[in-house]
């Protein structure tokens, strides 16, 4: 079954406090080349049948409405990725 | 339930038995925690608490509401995302925004889906250090003309308890802006921002000043013996958050005091 794929990001002005504490543990793993993390969010969200045109506005507007809050997040990427 | 104090007879407060007439609606969504705890506020400043529950599809005749704090469905998505498209949410909203202007308190999680609901401005994202604070949180109230200030002085200090994970204000420098010019900042935080809030912004409220939000938990700080003073003493009353439900009381019947 397709599913449509949601990427949301913490806006870029916005400082990702989550992101901040994943990059200060990289080092301590060795990984020393990763001056800046930002963690997002992905949605999947599968569809029974086909998707339309219909549907794949709904899943934009449901991006903009429920999966992000426009204040403080990014809708960076609607997609449909087939099964 | 009684409504005496659960230990000794040292209740500070004697309610004004005019006040009982004032309805004051205390929503609880699954994952409230604290609507007991604000409904037995409105009770010991005088009021009559009634219970709402998130999939209500009518106010009923309440006067004002209270939205409580806690993890409104485990917080999942955003905190207050989902809480915010519950039925009786679209009530409040309309409601608030009608001539009748509902008064309107968020506390916390409250305060979170009222930010969701675009009743106010800005967002909550995680506290700056990343932990969890519980702590005894001294205030100013920089607005005492709104609905759920006026029995408060503009530069009064008052503890409460603040408790949170995703208490950290933001809103981009024009809304900040705005709400200052406005004097819409309510509440900030005096001598240590325990969040990262932008400007030290601990609660804001709307243009109209009925709809008031923020992240510390007056309904914590009403009765002798359970507030900020019992516990280590650092400034303040055990009743300094009780002045949030004696103002909307007091407004509600129309009295001045």
């Amino acid at each position: 079954m397709p599913r449509i794929v949601v990427d949301v990001m913490p806006k870029p002005e916005i400082l990702d406090p989550q992101g901040k504490a994943i990059v200060g543990a990289l080092p301590r793993l060795g990984f020393t080349s990763f001056s800046s993390v930002r963690q997002g969010k992905r949605f999947e969200l599968t569809v029974e049948g086909e998707v339309t045109d219909a549907i794949l506005a709904q899943a934009r507007e449901a991006a903009e409405t429920l999966l992000s809050n426009p204040v403080i997040e990014d809708v960076v990427n609607v997609e449909v990725v087939e099964a | 339930m009684t409504e005496l104090p659960l230990i000794g007879e040292a209740i500070a407060v004697a309610a004004e038995p005019r006040l009982a007439g004032a309805r004051i609606g205390v929503v609880t969504f699954p994952g409230t925690l604290d609507d007991r705890d604000a409904a037995r506020a409105v009770r010991l400043a005088g009021g009559t608490a009634v219970p709402l529950w998130h999939a209500d599809t009518t106010l009923g005749d309440v006067d004002a509401v209270v939205i409580p704090g806690g993890f409104s469905y485990g917080d999942y998505l955003r905190a207050g995302a989902i809480a915010r498209f519950a039925p009786l949410m679209s009530k409040i909203i309309d409601a608030a925004n009608s001539d009748a202007k509902l008064p309107v308190l968020g506390i916390c999680n409250g305060f979170q889906i009222l930010t969701e609901s675009h009743l106010l401005p800005g967002s909550m994202i995680k506290n700056d250090h990343l932990k969890f604070m519980c702590r005894d949180q001294v205030l100013r109230v920089e607005n005492s003309n709104t609905a759920w200030t006026l029995d408060y002085t503009a530069g009064q200090e008052i503890t409460v308890p603040l408790k949170n994970q995703d208490g950290q204000y933001i809103a981009d420098d024009k809304v900040l802006d705005a709400l200052e010019a406005e004097g819409r900042v309510v509440f900030r935080y005096v001598g240590f921002n325990p969040n990262g809030s932008r400007r030290d912004i601990a609660g804001i409220s709307n243009a109209a000043g009925n709809v008031v939000g923020l992240m510390p938990h007056p309904e914590h700080a009403v009765e002798v013996g359970f507030g900020p003073e019992s516990l280590d003493g650092i400034g303040g009353s055990d009743t300094d958050g009780l002045g949030f439900f004696t103002s909307v009381l007091n407004k509600i019947v129309g009295g001045n005091k």
